[in-house]
């Protein structure tokens, strides 16, 4: 195997064992980059020089063994976390020369870890979409299918680790956009409890959704990101200053006695049948690991979906209220008024579903509107919340599919908003309820397109996430597939 | 017809914290443009803000001087709205939920005390500044200004003239000098007022359609652009016109209002409640601990000043006007025991000095230890009324003591008995007709005589003790 196709854990003991040095790790996947990079589109922006300055700087480190949780592991960040120095775009024209004059603190933790950043991951455009197709840089392609989209909103994230463009990346998850993306892509996913993970540098679309989260090659991997990841920071309000468990100790862990929660309202028609098929069967590993499923209900499912598209927007609307050409980023040229400037640099500067997002937040919020679209939908939010916490004292953990369909085509839901909404039906109510979920890769369709099973717990519960999935990922032994490209 | 006038006002106060209220910037006013600025109060990408809790405390503090109801929870919206010196495109404030409610203000005017209503008072952030070139099609935006704690207080509709507004006003203002928790500078913007105008006619219930004033950058122009539109309104209604509900703004120098925007034209400003921040839960703990750092406010220190020192109601006004000026008058009276006089003396010639070089009483040169020994000196008839208005001013001009200008200038008063007896006996040898013509039964040249001893003495001789000896010998 090449070294671009090893874990994080796997790359520790080479290193540790010093069979390898972050250089080569870090040439290995460049040179898979130079090879499938024009295909796939994973990233907007390399910084190979920086890469290989940081890989030199880690192999001086571990010569001094001084070996940190990432050191000398090449990760890919999402265009949406800012990076000091390097052009972060989140996906749009608006931002497509904006160099942020500090990083994220997601960045910084890293970096302190030892990590070698690859490079900038593509997105749809302020992570408005479930496709990677709103992207002002082009789409990114699904490495199990070219014809196919990888998800989105973080489907450049979600294809680098896929397709071994590198070991790890970050993502963030406003409505699914990692477990979407990693259960297309057949790979580990994870949005945490809001507030876990700091947002600071995190570019905001729905503030009180957003939450940053790792994809990665196995469920191992995901604890060692998440030692890294979470934790309080004092620069976000909402950040909860809770203890950090060591998230790796729960690898390996047997679920015997758990409760399994089997919601009915994620088991409707309308469900692929070899998604269907492929939940059934891991709900079957999951007992034979010790796991008891019991049947719970989830009343207001129903409505999340309407229930984001109001908060997601209003708050987007708002959040991206900034990017009016006069500090930074694109302004349109030869305008002679203020007014003009604002209009044409907003017009030319977002793409179509920015701009419908924008306008439907901004009617969410608009007077005489405020109580039946905004403040309804933050009632029925707490509903949703509470249908979670009521669901949870009679299980210790909820499994659902991650997608209702695998990946699919390129241009097939672009015209049809509503059906590209729905695909994140599965994964919208946890971050309403603010809970964190986990998608791991439960096996292939018959067409060979991966499928993801999503597991959910309470608040701060991430430990019980890496439990249940380890052992599902153990139990469960999907054959190990890699893209055919 | 008989109007009557229906005003309310909101006023922005700005906090005297030493950063800004969601970041770490300075708030210090005059610096080079933008230099007080970070990521977080540029609105860049990503960024977070984070409450500065002595805006709270600040703000509570205000609260409790205007007796609101502090709410147990209260939370940020934000308000959106483009304009380019607000950098996120929304301004963080409060709407729904906001730090305080239902307070008042009491005024008094000439002894009537008013009631003036508190609906409300929030926290928010303040906006840069624009820059226009004059020479050129381009306009400059200075953030130094983004981000500097503000507190809105907003009236309610209580006041019912110009002057009661204005007095309102200063109230207020003085409140907020006494906490120490805005500068009240009104030329550099820490004190910022907008009032609400209509008029009705006497005896009715509805209220007229109201106007919006602003642009008003004194005391006086809130008057004055006050006055001006109630003359407006009246102009307007007395000829079958009719008053839109509009924005109107101040002009100095024409002293008039013209209109800004109309009531089509307003902003919708869309408040929901900040995602970024979390609401503020304020307990009784907190509130207790604020209470026992207050001060004592400006209405209670006038009424003690009228009851423990005796001084009048007007005296112990002008006295507490200003927090430094009424602990300059304590120190005195403490020293020197005589209230009265010594508020005549501050309000007198030591305010005038002040005034003509436009300083104010932390800048007085005449300590207050010096002007209670000069009024001690008085008291002892150690020197004249007359001497010790020439020896305050050479107090105020050189800071020294008035031990040392009298010593100095030789002007201790006259007492010696004897000494004025010889100087007395050679100004009536002198003056033998008048002597007879005051023996006579002319009284008035008794006058006479006693300016010619002060005369004799420079002025340095105790007047009373000059009567007396002068009455005496005259007759003798």
């Amino acid at each position: 195997m090449e070294l671009n196709q090893l874990t994080i854990h796997e790359l520790q003991e080479k290193i540790k064992n010093g069979d390898v040095s972050a250089t080569q790790i870090t040439e290995s996947v460049f040179s898979r980059i130079d090879a499938v990079e024009e295909r796939v589109h994973s990233y907007i922006r390399l910084i190979k020089d920086e890469a290989f300055a940081a890989a030199a700087k880690a192999d001086e480190n571990i010569k001094k063994g001084d070996i940190k949780p990432l050191t000398g592991i090449p990760v890919a960040l999402k265009d949406i976390v800012c990076t000091k120095g390097i052009t972060t775009t989140c996906g749009s024209h608006i931002l497509h020369n904006f160099i942020p004059p500090y990083n994220a603190t997601v960045v910084e933790k890293l970096k302190d870890a030892g990590a070698v950043f690859v490079g900038k991951t593509n997105m749809d455009e302020f992570a408005m979409g479930s496709s990677t197709e709103t992207s002002y840089f082009g789409p990114t392609r699904n490495p199990w299918d070219m014809e196919r989209i990888p998800g989105g909103s973080s489907g450049g994230s979600a294809t680098a680790v896929a397709a071994d463009e590198c070991i790890a990346s970050i993502g963030a998850d406003t409505g699914g956009s990692i477990r979407q993306p990693a259960a297309l892509c057949g790979v580990v996913g994870m949005k945490p409890t809001y507030g876990r993970v700091s947002r600071f540098g995190l570019i905001a679309f729905a503030s009180s959704l957003d939450q940053i989260g790792p994809f990665t090659k196995d469920v191992e991997d995901c604890a060692i990101m998440m030692n890294v990841l979470a934790g309080y920071d004092s620069k976000e309000s909402t950040s909860v200053d809770i203890e950090v468990p060591d998230y790796r100790q729960f690898v390996g862990r047997d679920i015997k006695g758990w409760k399994i929660g089997i919601p009915k309202e994620y088991f409707v028609d309308g469900i692929d049948p070899e998604v269907n098929a492929a939940i059934k069967k891991a709900i079957t590993v999951i007992e034979q690991s010790g796991g008891q499923c019991v049947d719970i209900s989830l009343p207001h499912t129903q409505y999340s979906v309407a229930t984001y598209y109001i908060i997601a927007p209003a708050e987007a609307s708002s959040n991206l209220a900034r990017y009016d050409g006069v500090r930074y980023g694109f302004r349109s040229a030869d305008v002679r008024e203020l007014l003009e400037m604002y209009r044409t640099t907003r017009m030319q500067g977002f793409g179509a579903e920015v701009k419908r997002r924008i306008m439907i937040g901004t009617y969410a919020l608009s007077a005489g509107y405020y109580d039946a679209y905004y403040k309804k939908a933050s009632q029925v939010r707490a509903l949703i919340k509470r249908d979670f916490e009521e669901a949870f004292k009679k299980c210790d953990v909820i499994l659902t599919p991650t997608t209702p369909t695998p990946a699919f085509k390129i241009g097939e839901k672009t015209d049809d908003p509503l059906q590209m909404y729905l695909s994140d039906i599965f994964t919208i109510s946890t971050n309403l309820a603010g809970i964190p979920g986990i998608s791991v890769p439960c096996g292939f369709t018959s067409g060979g397109l991966p499928i993801g099973v999503q597991f959910l717990a309470g608040h701060f519960e991430e430990g019980k996430l890496i439990q249940v999935a380890s052992a599902y990922e153990r139990n469960a032994k999907i054959e190990k597939r890699r893209p055919a490209f | 017809m008989d109007f009557e006038t229906v005003i309310g006002l909101e006023v922005h106060a700005q906090m005297l914290t030493d950063t800004k209220i969601f970041c770490g910037c300075s708030t210090k006013f005059g610096a080079a443009p933008n230099s007080h600025t970070c990521p977080v109060c540029l609105g860049m990408p990503g960024v977070l803000p984070v409450l500065n809790k002595k805006v709270v405390e600040f703000a509570m503090k205000m609260a409790l001087a205007t007796n609101c109801e502090i709410n147990k929870s209260c939370e940020f919206a934000r308000k959106n709205y483009f304009y380019p010196d607000l950098p996120k495109g929304y301004q963080i404030s409060q709407y729904a939920y906001p730090l305080a409610e239902h307070g008042h203000v009491i005024l008094d005017v000439n002894g009537e005390q008013t009631k003036i209503g508190i609906t409300r008072i929030h926290m928010e952030e303040d906006a840069g500044k624009l820059m226009h070139d004059e020479h050129n099609p381009v306009s400059y935006v200075d953030l130094n200004r983004t981000g500097v704690p503000l507190i809105e207080i907003v009236s309610e509709p209580d006041m019912r003239s110009s002057e009661e507004a204005a007095d309102y006003l200063k109230r207020l203002h003085e409140i907020l000098v006494y906490l120490e928790i805005c500068d009240g500078n009104m030329e550099e913007g820490s004190f910022r007022c907008d009032a609400n105008v209509s008029i009705r006619p006497r005896g009715q219930k509805e209220f007229g359609t109201r106007t919006e004033l602003k642009n008003m950058n004194s005391f006086r122009n809130v008057q004055r652009a006050l006055e001006y539109e109630i003359k407006r309104q009246q102009y307007l209604v007395e000829n079958g016109g009719t008053v839109f509900q509009e924005t109107r703004l101040w002009d100095d120098a024409q002293g008039a209002t013209n209109s800004m925007r109309s009531k089509e034209e307003a902003h919708d400003y869309r408040y929901f409640p900040d995602p970024d921040l979390v609401p503020i839960f304020v307990d009784q703990a907190w509130v207790e601990d604020i209470k026992k750092d207050m001060p004592e406010l400006p209405l209670a220190k006038r009424e003690r000043f009228v009851r423990d020192y005796q001084i009048p109601t007007y005296d112990a006004g002008v006295l507490t006007a200003d927090k430094a000026l009424a602990n300059y008058f304590e120190e005195v009276v403490k020293i020197c025991a005589k209230p009265k006089v010594a508020s005549n003396w501050i309000m007198g010639d030591v305010m005038r000095f002040l005034n003509e070089d436009k300083l104010d009483i932390r800048q007085c040169p005449i300590k207050a230890e010096s002007l209670a020994d000069m009024i001690k000196l008085i008291d002892e008839g150690a020197i004249s009324g007359k001497m010790a208005k020439e020896i305050v001013e050479d107090m105020y001009k050189t800071g020294n003591a008035p031990q040392d200008i009298i010593k100095e200038k030789g002007l201790v008063q006259i007492t010696d008995e004897g000494e004025l007896v010889k100087t007395i006996t050679s100004i009536i040898e002198a003056n033998q007709a008048q002597a007879a013509e005051y023996r006579g039964g002319k009284e008035k040249v008794f006058g006479f005589f006693v300016g010619q001893v002060m005369k004799a003495t420079k002025g340095k001789a105790n007047p009373q003790l000059v009567n007396e000896l002068l009455k005496k010998m005259l007759a003798g």
